[in-house]
């Protein structure tokens, strides 16, 4: 059994390590425009399982992600741009006095935007985390516009409707090559952390309350605080992944983090499965590789010498069908609640003793 | 070692417990029983924290523990076995048997539990990784009931273990009851099948609409006209 361990914990080592090495091969190969998908799949992965924490293992059905993407979108933004673009910016109302000349380095940034999300999601959750079912969605729902809107009115804070432009690029030097380390760096960090998250008790009271919260409460388990520590958690996490966004696009406007936004992430996590990280890392990754694929869809087609009129969001349309078929059909998605281990893999690889 | 006095709890306007007093002495099993309503689920749910009552006292032990969290009641070693089993479905057999020992630190004690749970139900030890939800109604009772030991109780709280199982596995479940009690645990069972429960009780309460209306040593009222009318179906 110990040795059994060791070799597993070789086996995260060394994947660690190579996947490393693929970073810095894709770097090198990589054109700007596949870089930019890659780091996007990346930022989806840790959007996806910041909302499978809260959803897939705790059960709690949560709509408002998007509203904690845009608080740390905008931390991230404010806290990092020079006062010189920023009175670029701010050309309507001029910026508030007290934002004017923070600035603050990306990585501090970073973590001050997790933190400032994960404040909303403790004030939202506080009230909300009562209610069940499809009451919390919509609560939740709401309140994730409700910050949206609050963004597009707090003119001096957020330069309102106008949004932000020229953002930095992500990272301490300004270089494009960077982004890849930072965003796959906290990929992985996120996978690390959730992975040890849910084998830990927390992670079993968390699927206890998912399965049945009155026998998870007579067990002794604190509903409230797993709630709305599994919520804060995926509120930070959800931060940081809007953070990266915004600084990967370079502007942000409260319109981004419509409702829109949060139905692709609710998208990668059901066809990855509810309640499992492996499939929401590989969900994530396709969907975002297809939903630059399909941009075909979105243009002119010809079928059989017709001409059809390109309407664009057509490639939405595929991805709704197909979580509907996912709903109807297979409601495990890709993984279902399983997760990949090393386990199955030795066993396959062994060759067997008799 | 547990004393509910005057116990009054409201639900709405709806008045559930019209102030009962349930004595339970340790080492013994005592059996509350009575028809939907009259408020069994509603005492043990009380006990634990989990309804909050409008009146009355509950002493465990010689101490209050109306108004403390369920998790130090779980501590202080009361525990429910929830009606209708509620295991957890997607779990295995042994992630339900260890969130059953949660609000516990000491792993050492855990483990030997584990094998305790395991000498008791051999077939929960075969099934150790399934998932809860995929067994048969007994075995997931079986489960419920070891998850309620796990957290290693001194009064082991059992509502309707026998909802909706055939009568042999009933047989089955009321032998492990016994054995379970053989080993020192104090029992307070709920039942709506009266005779089993009373067979195997050294003392009973019969309830109705939220009052205690008949108590007395189990084979006594079992052989009581009253309860046979009401609840043995021989009327005469």
């Amino acid at each position: 059994m110990k040795e059994r361990k060791n070799i597993k914990k070789l086996l995260n080592i060394g994947a660690i390590c190579f996947a490393i090495v693929l970073l810095y091969i894709f770097n090198q190969v990589f054109n700007s425009f596949q870089m930019r998908i890659f780091n996007l799949c990346g930022i989806y992965v840790i959007l996806a399982l910041s909302l499978n924490l809260i959803n897939g293992f705790v059960g709690l059905f949560s709509l408002g992600h998007a509203g904690f993407m845009a608080v740390g979108a905008y931390t991230c933004a404010l806290l990092t741009m020079s006062p010189d673009m920023k009175a670029m910016n701010f050309f309507l109302e001029p910026i508030a006095p007290w934002l004017e000349n923070i600035n603050l380095p990306f990585g501090s940034a970073l973590i001050v935007s997790g933190l400032m999300a994960a404040i909303a999601g403790a004030l939202i959750g506080a009230p909300v985390l009562r209610l069940k079912d499809d009451y919390l969605a919509i609560a939740t729902l709401g309140f994730g516009e409700i910050i949206r809107v609050i963004f597009t009115n707090t003119q001096s804070i957020t330069n309102g409707s106008l949004g932000l432009k020229g953002l930095a690029k992500i990272g301490w030097f300004n270089a494009s090559s960077e982004s890849i380390w930072w965003i796959w760096g906290i990929v992985i960090l996120t996978i690390v952390f959730m992975v040890r998250l849910i084998g830990s008790s927390y992670g079993r009271a968390f699927k206890a309350i998912r399965e049945d919260e009155i026998a998870a409460e007579a067990m002794g388990i604190n509903l409230f605080k797993h709630k709305m520590m599994a919520f804060v958690i995926g509120a930070f996490l959800a931060g940081i992944g809007g953070a990266l966004l915004g600084h990967l696009i370079g502007t942000i406007d409260p319109l981004m983090f419509r409702f829109l936004l949060t139905f692709n992430i609710v998208l990668i996590v059901v066809l990855g499965g509810t309640g499992s990280i492996t499939g929401s890392v590989i969900s994530a990754v396709i969907v975002t590789v297809a939903m630059e694929a399909l941009r075909v869809l979105d243009g002119n087609i010809e079928i059989g010498g017709y001409m059809i009129q390109g309407i664009p969001g057509m490639r939405m349309v595929v991805f709704s069908l197909l979580l509907m078929i996912v709903i109807l059909y297979y409601q495990r998605g890709l993984m279902g609640t399983n997760e990949f281990s090393w386990d199955i893999l030795i066993k396959r690889f062994k060759p067997s003793k008799h | 070692m547990l004393k509910i006095n005057n116990l009054n709890v409201f639900y709405g306007g709806i008045h559930a417990l019209k102030g009962i007093n349930i004595d339970v002495e340790e080492g013994k099993i005592i059996s509350l029983i009575g028809a939907n309503g009259a408020g069994k689920t509603t005492t043990l749910g009380t006990i634990m924290g989990l309804v909050k009552p409008s009146e009355g006292t509950i002493y465990y032990e010689g101490e209050p523990i109306i108004n403390r969290r369920t998790k130090d009641i779980v501590k202080k070693g009361i525990v429910l076995a929830p009606e209708g089993r509620r295991i957890f479905p997607n779990l295995t057999v042994e992630e339900n048997l260890i969130l059953g020992a949660y609000v516990r630190e000491n792993k050492e004690a855990i483990k030997k539990d584990m094998q305790w749970v395991y000498s008791l139900f051999p077939r929960l030890k075969e099934r150790m990784w399934q998932k809860g939800g995929t067994m048969s109604g007994g075995e997931q009772q079986m489960l419920a009931v070891g998850r309620a030991l796990m957290t290693k109780p001194k009064i082991l709280m059992l509502d309707e273990p026998s909802l909706g199982l055939a009568p042999l596995i009933v047989k089955d479940i009321f032998e492990i009851i016994k054995q379970i009690h053989k080993e020192g645990v104090t029992i307070l069972l709920i039942e709506q099948n009266a005779k089993a429960a009373l067979q195997i009780a050294d003392y009973g309460y019969v309830l109705e609409t939220g009052k205690v209306v008949l108590e007395g040593k189990g084979m006594e009222l079992l052989n009581n006209e009253e309860v046979q009318k009401a609840y043995l179906g021989e009327a005469q």
